[in-house]
């Protein structure tokens, strides 16, 4: 019945949709209107595109200090003069590092470790950037280390981890407070939420 | 015939998967419908309400919707969120060790109540007792037994004569203890004390609160340890990798971590009440 492919699209047409296919949340219909899309843009477009895809890959690479994504190295928030070097945020990815500086409201350093300790998925300490950070921290100019890896169990056993091994080092550790997310109903709150929400209850 | 679309059920969320752009597949562990996997939609979004209470080493009442493929979870509470667990390095690396083995034991669908009481009973003892080896080795030699893998401790595997109170040898192969006359026909048979030998009889014998309160020191709780380990490992005919990942964090912590638990420095291994003679 619903036999595929009766007629074949043109080659470079089946190509381009197979490539964007592999891409996450493109199935194959979207894939298709894509690729036409394309087809149909102007010259300029597709090739702009196809530049930046290109240099997506040959320019970006990982900050030898922060292990951010950057194009120069190292990344520009490590350059800043302006910026706090004795504060270092640790993130699991480097999409994290845009959204608290979107808050405007931190002005340390980063670290990304590109990924969080997960024992049952078999990644371990040396398949995060644990040790680029605490190659980092030798030098005393750190005083503060953020633990800012996800709230579920993989950043929490990354973040408990992180706590033992900083600790003895004599730089002070600290971990983001969790609780009620903004715009939130009370009920929906789970109890791990909850208890520390009431545990870092502050005055108004 | 037709079932109802919504049902409900409690289990232990033991495996998570990511799913698309924000849901997981978990693995839900409960006491009448067995393993299954269900979709949780949306939980990788910040303000889910479902997130907090399907996370991994959570007891959690679920609704689901039945679905062609995978139900699908509608709604959740949190029974028992073992918050101790994870609040702590190592209480939460024991939590998921215990998880990864029973989704390891388990198959789809088949339903075992004394299993899962034994599953929540340990994830509730973890953060209670002092006595985590023991409880881990109660905890094993349990799961063993209810999977079907009882090892023999009580007369030599192969020629079936009682066991003497010299050195014998544990041979996983054979599911138990050789002696050592027959270990030396078998290459992979791991040596094994009287002690400790008694003291997997002991675990195997009796309930979980006078196990614990077992002394024994740390040499024997390794070599438990090795001999549990290495029979899991060879019916999983895989390496446990939350086992390995307990090997790395022990040995990184290696005099670093003064609060691990610390056995007393006993030197009998088996209280009074043991009536066992090798």
């Amino acid at each position: 019945m619903a036999q595929q492919n009766n007629i074949t699209a043109a080659d470079a047409i089946g190509r381009l949709t197979q490539e964007l296919n592999k891409l996450p949340g493109i199935g194959p219909k979207s894939a298709q209107r894509l690729a036409y899309y394309l087809l149909r843009a102007p010259q300029e477009q597709a090739e702009k595109l196809a530049a930046a895809i290109l240099s997506l890959k040959l320019e970006i690479k990982l900050c030898s200090c922060c292990c951010n994504v950057t194009d120069t190295d190292p990344c520009p928030l490590c350059r800043n003069e302006a910026r706090d070097k004795t504060k270092v945020c640790v993130v699991e990815q480097p999409q994290d590092i845009l959204a608290i500086e979107h808050t405007g409201v931190y002005k340390g350093l980063y670290h990304v470790l590109h990924g969080a300790i997960s024992p049952t998925e078999g990644i371990g300490v040396n398949d995060v950037r644990i040790r680029e950070l605490t190659a980092r921290l030798t030098d005393g100019t750190v005083k503060e280390v953020i633990l800012a890896t996800n709230t579920n169990l993989e950043g929490e056993q990354t973040a408990l981890y992180l706590n033992h091994m900083l600790t003895p080092l004599g730089i002070k550790v600290t971990r983001l407070a969790r609780g009620l997310p903004f715009g939130t109903e009370l009920e929906y709150a789970d109890d791990a939420t909850l208890t520390r929400a009431l545990e870092g209850r502050t005055e108004l | 015939m037709t079932q109802p679309r919504e049902y409900q059920t409690a289990g232990i969320i033991i495996r998570k998967t990511r799913l698309g752009e924000a849901d997981r597949i978990l693995t839900i562990y409960t006491p009448e419908l067995g393993k299954f996997d269900a979709v949780a939609k949306g939980v990788r979004r910040p303000k889910s309400k479902m997130a907090g209470h399907l996370e991994l080493l959570t007891y959690s009442q679920i609704t689901l919707s039945r679905r062609r493929g995978l139900d699908i979870i509608t709604g959740c509470q949190t029974i028992e969120g073992f918050l101790p667990l994870k609040n702590d390095l190592w209480l939460m690396s024991y939590g998921l060790y215990i998880t990864e083995l029973v989704n390891q034991f388990t198959a789809i669908e088949v339903p075992d109540e004394d299993l899962f009481r034994l599953t929540l009973t340990t994830l509730q003892q973890l953060s209670q007792s002092d006595s985590r080896d023991l409880l881990l080795r109660y905890f094993e030699l349990h799961l063993l037994q209810a999977s079907g893998y009882r090892p023999q401790l009580r007369e030599c595997v192969a020629c079936h004569k009682p066991l003497q109170p010299v050195n014998n040898s544990f041979s996983a192969s054979s599911g138990g203890i050789l002696c050592p006359a027959c270990a030396g026909k078998q290459p992979f048979a791991h040596p094994i004390t009287v002690n400790a030998i008694k003291v997997l009889r002991f675990i195997q014998d009796n309930p979980l609160d006078a196990v614990v309160r077992l002394k024994i020191d740390k040499m024997l709780a390794r070599d438990l340890e090795a001999v549990t380990r290495g029979y899991l490992k060879y019916l999983l005919e895989r390496e446990v990798k939350s086992a390995a990942w307990l090997d790395d964090l022990r040995e990184q912590m290696q005099g670093m971590k003064p609060g691990q638990k610390t056995e007393q420095p006993a030197a009998k291994a088996i209280p009074e009440q043991n009536p066992e003679e090798v």
